[in-house]
């Protein structure tokens, strides 16, 4: 297992909380599913640590808009990678509501579907490779495209953004 | 025609070298077949029952004839030198290699074609109306917006793992050729009241086991908004359409579950949040691509032409083919000439290397180096000069092209069936090659006029069996092959889908229930009346009568 973010392999300081269960000590950085967060957050926001949200498919990214400034970091889990929704998921939180935080795909997560999720804002990727073959991938599926079509939050020039600039230089 | 750029070229090549290294990875064991299905299907490789099958994107049915003649090639060189269109205007290759298959890619990649989407979770092939741009009833061409949706679904990173597949179709004309009524999202071009030609938006249409003809949830969308707007279609089928089984997948259930209205409020609400962003497509944009697909320098000429007229009475064959297979074209003295791929017996939709290499040179020489190909599995020329459709029609029939039969009885839609197919449950071909020689001779089918049957070998309905005028979906019942018949589908703007009209037939029962269907058609219906309207007037029991007589 192994989380590359920003090009690099980062040590996960985080543990994941399950539904019910007791709390760890208070500075222990924690994520907790989304009902957790809505039944208890008055008393985990006042924690020392940082505080994550995890949210599976058929949460509401809505549900933890208001809340956003208050996370570090939201989890978005994809049970299998055939399950799409998280994708819409990051992009709601990201350029709907300006989420700034680390964005984590977890669940099952492999090389050839990470450029996706990065052109829809996940920044943080949870291999179950070890740490080498973690980052090569990565790396790897992050090279693979250089045109894209589609305006996202993340920032690539748009092949039709670029015509439009390559227009314009001609003109002027 | 669009042309690529070197954004466009550059997308398909490093396609092409990512499946290269799939493919590689697959080959060397480092991928299991599970593994690297998902990722084959991305990029239109199916396995079916006896080899790879390659399934070619042919954007909104429009081809050049250097791209056809590349089809030709690729059929010869990595298949049995022969290919089958399919129902979404793309092409086939039932026998290739799985090492060959990137350098096949590369082959298409140097004509500006791919396999990308044509298969997966994701936004399929765009089709549409394959008389764009030449039909004379067109309010305006939709293969701009076509080519505007192809790149914004071409690796869309949010929709590549859909409920389920997903299909486009647009429509410019007010006469429905694309089917729109029938797909996951339907576009039919029409003026507001302002005179702003814009999109009716329609969805949850679809065939499969669960037909449903589509819902209209926006009278009117502009263009500049069109965008915006499928994409917050697209995010609401992403978030909120059903992912426990695989058959109540598709955005019609979705839709008919919520219903019409709860999914226009939920996709207006998501539009509301991103109309106004980086999805508007501005005037100048769109003017960039209707520029792309302008018309042909056609000459100034008189709509009527003394030869052809006169080549029309002095030989019946080609009068019969001018009168099936020939449509009205916008320009005067222009006409859009059919390329029926339903020769009598044959198989619907097949073409041999020779006769794509001979239909691509006669599309340089007739029609501007343009080619269709239809959801009905023919080919079109879209633009020729009625004064050289007497030529045309001649080399057509050389090469054994020109049957004359566009709409009859014999131009059936069928699917590859268990002949090819891992999902069938029954054999299509030979039975629309039945059908078609039952009823080959020309002047019955002109007297017959038109009908539409359509054959699909299972319940998923990919021979579209469900909008035939008469339907046979053919069924296993306890090892043997029976068929299940329904009438009055449409697949037009007064689309329908077709009822059951009694007990399934054997093979050797159904064409003569077919027989039976139209000639009591025929022994009923008014002076012109087409088989689906008369089928309208008097309903389901007439034909039950001579299938099943008291039974």
């Amino acid at each position: 297992m192994a989380i590359v973010k920003h090009d690099t392999v980062i040590d996960n300081d985080w543990i994941t909380l399950d539904a019910e269960g007791d709390l760890p000590a208070g500075d222990v950085n924690i994520i907790v599913p989304l009902d957790r967060w809505k039944a208890e957050q008055d008393s985990l926001k006042g924690r020392n640590g940082g505080v994550g949200v995890l949210l599976v498919p058929g949460d509401a990214p809505e549900d933890i808009a208001a809340d956003l400034d208050r996370l570090a970091l939201i989890a978005i889990r994809f049970p299998a990678y055939t399950d799409g929704r998280g994708y819409s998921y990051a992009r709601v939180l990201r350029e709907r509501y300006g989420f700034a935080g680390e964005i984590r795909a977890v669940g099952d997560v492999l090389r050839d579907q990470i450029l996706n999720m990065h052109r829809c804002g996940f920044d943080a990727f949870d291999l179950k490779d070890d740490a080498d073959t973690a980052l090569a991938k990565v790396r790897a599926a992050m090279a693979e495209m250089t045109v894209y079509y589609q305006p996202t939050g993340d920032g690539r020039a748009t092949a039709g953004s670029l015509r439009e600039r390559r227009r314009a230089g001609q003109v002027g | 025609m669009y042309r690529y750029d070197d954004f466009d070229r550059q997308l398909v090549l490093e396609r092409t070298e990512q499946f290269r290294g799939q493919v590689a990875r697959r080959l060397s064991g480092e991928l299991t077949e599970d593994q690297f299905r998902p990722l084959r299907l991305m990029n239109g490789v199916y396995l079916q029952l006896h080899a790879y099958m390659l399934r070619v994107a042919v954007p909104y049915g429009t081809l050049s004839g250097a791209q056809l003649r590349q089809l030709g090639y690729i059929a010869r060189k990595y298949d049995k030198g022969y290919g089958h269109f399919t129902t979404r205007q793309n092409i086939q290759y039932n026998w290739p290699k799985l090492a060959e298959l990137p350098d096949a890619l590369l082959d298409l990649a140097r004509v500006e074609m791919h396999a990308i989407q044509t298969s997966g979770n994701c936004i399929r092939n765009t089709t549409t109306d394959q008389y764009a741009g030449a039909a004379a009833d067109e309010i305006e061409d939709p293969r701009p917006y076509c080519e505007l949706i192809r790149q914004w679904s071409t690796f869309h990173p949010e929709f590549t793992y859909l409920p389920r597949k997903f299909k486009i179709a647009v429509t410019g004309a007010p006469n429905d050729r694309a089917a729109v009524r029938v797909h996951d999202i339907g576009l039919r071009m029409h003026q507001n009241a302002e005179g702003e030609t814009g999109f009716e938006v329609i969805v949850g249409g679809g065939l499969g086991r669960t037909p449903f003809v589509g819902k209209t949830i926006r009278d009117f969308i502009g263009k500049n908004d069109l965008f915006s707007y499928l994409e917050a279609t697209l995010r609401v089928y992403n978030r909120f359409g059903r992912r426990d089984n695989k058959y109540k997948a598709r955005i019609k259930i979705l839709v008919h579950e919520i219903g019409a209205e709860e999914m226009a409020r939920l996709v207006e609400e998501e539009w509301a949040q991103i109309k106004d962003g980086s999805l508007k497509v501005s005037d100048a944009e769109i003017a960039q691509y209707i520029a792309q697909f302008a018309p042909p320098s056609f000459e100034t000429l008189p709509d009527d032409d003394a030869e052809f007229a006169r080549r029309k009475v002095e030989n019946p064959g080609f009068a019969a083919w001018v009168r099936s297979n020939v449509v009205a074209h916008k320009q005067p003295g222009y006409a859009i000439a059919n390329v029926s791929l339903k020769p009598i017996g044959g198989i619907p939709g097949d073409a041999t290397a020779d006769q794509m290499e001979r239909v691509a040179d006669l599309a340089d020489q007739y029609s501007f180096g343009d080619v269709r190909v239809t959801h009905e599995q023919n080919l079109v020329l879209p633009h020729v000069k009625k004064a050289d459709l007497f030529s045309l029609w001649a080399e057509l029939s050389n090469a054994g092209l020109a049957t004359a039969n566009l709409g009859y009885v014999t131009d059936i839609i069928a699917c590859p069936g268990l002949d090819y197919c891992a999902l069938a449950t029954a054999r299509s071909i030979p039975l629309s090659q039945r059908i078609s020689e039952r009823f080959g001779d020309l002047d019955r089918q002109h007297h017959i006029g038109e009908l539409k049957i359509k054959i699909s070998g299972c319940i998923n309905a990919c021979g579209h069996h469900h909008v035939g005028h008469i339907g046979i979906l053919g069924l296993d019942k306890r090892g043997k092959e029976f068929y299940q018949i329904t009438l009055g589908g449409d697949a037009s703007e007064n689309a329908a889908i077709g009822k059951i009209v009694g007990a399934g037939f054997s093979e050797a029962e159904v064409v003569d229930a077919i027989e039976a269907i139209v000639t009591r058609y025929l022994e009923i219906r008014d002076a012109g009346e087409r088989f689906i309207d008369t089928y309208r007037r008097v309903g389901t029991d007439p034909f039950k009568e001579v299938l099943y007589g008291d039974r």
